[in-house]
């Protein structure tokens, strides 16, 4: 509204437009606590869990919820609850690494794909195209039958198939930022290339990566449960959601519990992850926004 | 002015925004005369695309009309339902824009756009196929049937608008509301539209509001002008009685600095100085009174109404019952 | 000697590959600028007027080094600089600015202004403290404060303030302004116009406007060019093109932009159809399928430049 617009004033920095913002936005804040609550959960684990995750009988086998475990004991007498915690923490570190990774091979592929040459970008295109078609899990079982299910096994896998999409988004706004007019000017200027990737075009492409990427958390954990799950990722004993859902899935007639611990962690995630994910792009670009 | 097409009655409009309340519109009342042009004539934030938006309903959705009516036969449009202005929109009154490129459907072809427009009439395919292609050539648009089969990225800037021009007066709506038509194309096709329109206009008898910043092109096309600033209307007349005779400080500012007007080549050019007032605290006086060079006390304290018959300006410099300034001002 | 010669100047752009272009037997370039030619002398101005396709941006880049040409010499104080390299263009930058068009959009958006000011300085080992930016900031009339802002924190004639500030921090001796007074409303464009007057009065710069705006030409240039096509078809003193043009396209161009007086609805010259795309340009005159005193002839050959006295034009029938 170009009402609006004559009158510029200097805007409140992000920090108050984030409080403003979240203020407005339940949803939002549910995100962020949810969030905090489960790295917070992740980053504490050894103190909080109860028991030791991998320590057998220490408790009746199936047992439902108790005031001695809260999410009851699995079929070999675990405590769900340290498992669940310990499986946190598996998690956000698989999620911390693996979207470390596809974001600074992502993030420099597609500079690459967007500023270079024509050649090199077709060929990125098809090296991106060719990872995309396999599925995860197909992928998974590849990597697994050459170098063995580990946690290495499933950060890799993870990685590799996050990275086309992350350099597909840098590539397209590197491609459109290419043409704009501060570009040229910058260029016009005699602005060497490493200084305009770094400064002009990097920071610009960055903002609404990071934010997808926070987004694509409950998806990487999603893809390390469902590996663990099929044996392809982590290995039992190691508590990992899957391997809990795994374990539960076998046992499930005899107590929902177990398939329950497992599952419920997952869908916090993702309902934390999505939400805070929607506030950040709502706070740090509403152009973003729809509607 | 007897029997508008249009009266708008003291309409005001806001804006919810993260900073607050910007009274976009206030108070403005105005009447567009049945079959003719009307000039609305203005600076970045003078609220008038917020007026020409407010008239066919399509304000955003963070606008709220705060107070007054938009009057057009009987209803108030001000507060009609949707369903209601689905009726209206595109049949009575009918709306250009600046950019035809958005404006047009990019994946569909201008004869479907064509029919689609005409939803509403009866008659068959083929029918309504005729119309478009007379349209067409109305807006002189050549070798008219072949382009039913184009997509609007295959046509220049200059003939999308003149797609858009027939699109909008294919069901011959009583109002043709344009918001800045020509400012996106050269000054040669800026001056083909024009003499389109007034082609149009006199052929189809239509009302047109023509929303523009070019003063050239106002006084060329327009039969009456009004002169918006900061959300009001502070003077108004025929294009004549406006350009000759500007009453308003504004007005006299702004023709001012038109480098079109000054005769002698010069290389310092006037300007305005000062800023828009702050929209979301309008002031309590005469919104120009910071950047008038003839302001006065009364300007501060009491706000201006619009004074004079016919031609009229909201400026206290025309009150003749003023004792302290005596007399009409230079 | 002027400080820049343009002399016979073409411009290509690729359109299809040359693989394509050869077994379609059609050339794989169009020319967007056609051998165009004139000179800037310092501490003067030149408007450059064209419309949409004629080719007045394409020069503009090569001007400033974006864009290589194809053929034809480009002069700048005695140095040709068309075939430059790049570390030549490293210190011709300092020479020659630019000014966009796009006054918020030509701004890195995530940097102050401070920093968009200090860059140019940096780059070309010049000091770029605070006392540097203050002193940039009060040349363009800005107050100190707007050194923490960010572009979208900027009214477009603020920002246009930045651009110029940014052109002449390294004080050069050519700026090219694009569309100086593009999207400003008319109560400010003076600002940004008597901004360049006064920076030109004082350090001698010479300017190349660009622009489709002739109000603005009659007032601030002292000589203008006209381009179509990418070829320039009048050239000369503001003053005597506008009190007598020679070219039809002039003449149309001139009528175009009246004097807002609903009197005056003189009979324009009109001008029939569009301009042409540069890809598909009409034959001889490439003016001639819209010019009312078209003859025969202006089909058959593309008129030659001629010459009358401080002026020229490129037409076989002129007004």
């Amino acid at each position: 509204m170009s009402a609006a617009q004559e009158t510029v004033l200097p805007e409140p920095g992000p920090l108050r437009r984030a409080a403003r913002l979240l203020a407005g936005n339940r949803l939002g804040v549910l995100g962020f606590a949810l969030v905090a609550l489960i790295v917070g959960a992740a980053v504490f684990a050894p103190w909080i869990a109860p028991y030791d995750p991998a320590a057998i009988m220490v408790g009746p086998r199936m047992a439902p919820p108790s005031a001695e475990h809260w999410l009851g004991t699995d079929n070999i007498g675990r405590d769900l609850f340290s498992r669940v915690i310990a499986g946190g923490r598996i998690a956000m570190g698989v999620a911390a690494a693996a979207l470390a990774a596809a974001l600074t091979a992502g993030l420099a592929l597609g500079l690459l794909a967007g500023l270079g040459p024509r050649w090199l970008d077709n060929l990125l295109l098809l090296v991106f195209d060719a990872l995309r078609s396999f599925p995860t899990i197909v992928f998974g079982l590849a990597v697994v039958t050459l170098i063995g299910p580990s946690l290495f096994t499933v950060i890799l896998v993870v990685a590799i198939t996050s990275i086309p999409i992350y350099a597909r988004i840098v590539r397209t706004q590197a491609q459109a930022l290419r043409e704009a007019e501060f570009i040229l000017a910058e260029r016009a200027m005699g602005v060497g290339l490493p200084r305009l990737v770094l400064v002009h075009v990097l920071p610009n492409v960055v903002g609404p990566l990071l934010i997808l990427a926070s987004m694509d958390v409950p998806l990487v954990i999603a893809t390390e449960a469902g590996l663990s799950f099929l044996g392809m990722g982590v290995r039992p004993p190691t508590p990992s959601w899957g391997v809990i859902l795994n374990d539960g899935y076998n046992f499930i007639r005899n107590s929902p519990w177990p398939v329950i611990a497992g599952s419920v962690p997952i869908v916090l995630v993702t309902l934390g992850f999505t939400f805070m994910g929607e506030a950040l792009r709502d706070i740090f670009d509403p152009r973003l926004r729809k509607g | 002015m007897s029997d508008p097409l249009v009266r708008v009655e003291r309409l005001s409009v806001d804006f919810a925004t993260p900073r607050g309340t910007v009274h976009a519109l206030r108070d403005v009342s105005l009447e567009v005369p049945r079959g003719r042009i009307l000039g609305l004539v203005g600076e970045s934030g003078c609220g008038k695309s917020t007026l020409a938006y407010a008239l066919i309903g399509l304000l955003a959705e963070n606008a709220r009309i705060a107070g007054g009516a938009i009057r057009m036969e009987g209803q108030d449009l001000a507060r009609l339902k949707p369903a209601a202005w689905r009726d209206l929109r595109g049949r009575r009154i009918a709306m250009i824009f600046q950019d035809p490129m958005t404006a047009l459907n990019p994946v569909t072809t201008i004869g479907r756009q064509m029919l689609d427009i005409q939803y509403r009439d009866p008659g068959s395919r083929a029918e309504k196929r005729a119309r478009a292609i007379a349209f067409l050539e109305q807006v002189q648009i050549p070798d008219a049937a072949a382009k039913l089969d184009v997509y609007p990225h295959q046509l220049s800037g200059g003939m999308r608008q003149r797609v858009c021009i027939a699109m909008a007066l294919l069901t011959r709506p009583d109002l043709l509301i344009a918001d800045e038509p020509t400012t996106a194309l050269d000054a040669t096709l800026e001056m083909q539209i024009v003499a389109l329109l007034r082609e149009l206009q006199a052929t189809f008898g239509c009302s047109i509001l023509f929303v523009s910043h070019h003063l050239g092109t106002v006084a060329e096309l327009c039969d009456e002008v009004a002169v918006m600033y900061a959300g009001e209307v502070v003077e108004q007349g025929t294009a004549r009685e406006l350009f000759h005779d500007p009453r308003h400080p504004y007005t006299r500012a702004l023709f001012d600095c038109d480098p079109a007007r000054i005769r002698e080549a010069t290389r310092r050019l006037p300007t305005i100085p000062g800023t828009l007032p702050d929209l979301r605290r309008p002031p309590r006086g005469c919104a120009f009174r910071a950047r008038c060079a003839q302001a006065f006390g009364r300007c501060a304290a009491e706000h201006p109404a619009m004074i004079g018959q016919g031609h009229a300006a909201r400026c206290h410099l025309l009150d003749a019952s003023l004792s302290e300034v005596g007399g009409t001002p230079a | 000697m002027s400080l820049l010669e343009v002399e016979d100047l073409r411009i290509r752009y690729r359109r299809q590959g040359r693989l394509r272009a050869a077994l379609k037997g059609e050339r794989p370039d169009f020319e967007a600028v056609c051998g165009v030619s004139f000179a800037i002398e310092a501490g003067k101005t030149l408007g450059l007027v064209g419309e949409s396709g004629s080719g007045k941006s394409t020069l503009a880049r090569t001007l400033i080094g974006l864009k290589a040409s194809a053929a034809g010499s480009i002069r700048f104080d005695g140095e040709e600089i068309a075939t430059a390299s790049a570390r030549d263009w490293a210190r011709l930058r300092r020479d020659i600015a630019m000014m966009w068009q796009d006054p918020v959009g030509s701004l890195s958006p995530r940097l102050t202004v401070a920093s968009l000011l200090a860059e140019p300085l940096r780059l070309h080992g010049r000091p770029h403290g605070r006392e540097e930016i203050a002193r940039l900031l009060a040349r363009v009339g800005l107050p100190g404060e707007f050194a923490t802002r960010y572009p979208h924190q900027l009214s477009g004639g603020q920002a246009r303030r930045v651009g110029v500030a940014r052109a002449l921090a390294l004080d050069p001796r050519l700026l090219i302004a694009d569309e100086p007074t593009a999207g400003l409303d008319m109560s400010v464009q003076g600002e940004v116009l008597n901004l360049l007057a006064e920076v030109q009065a004082r350090t001698g710069v010479a300017i190349l406007v660009i622009t489709h705006n002739l109000n603005l030409v009659r007032h601030v240039t002292d000589r203008m060019a006209i381009m179509y096509l990418g070829r320039l078809v009048e050239e000369g003193p503001t003053a005597e093109i506008f009190a007598r043009p020679r070219h039809p396209y002039t003449d149309a161009l001139l009528s175009a932009n009246p004097e807002p007086d609903p009197d005056a609805r003189q009979a324009h010259v009109p001008l029939l159809g569009e301009t042409p795309s540069p890809v598909a340009r009409p034959s001889g005159c490439e003016f001639h399928p819209r010019c009312r005193h078209a003859r025969p002839d202006c089909a058959a050959r593309v008129p030659d430049w001629r010459a009358e006295g401080a002026r020229g034009h490129r037409c076989a029938w002129p007004l």
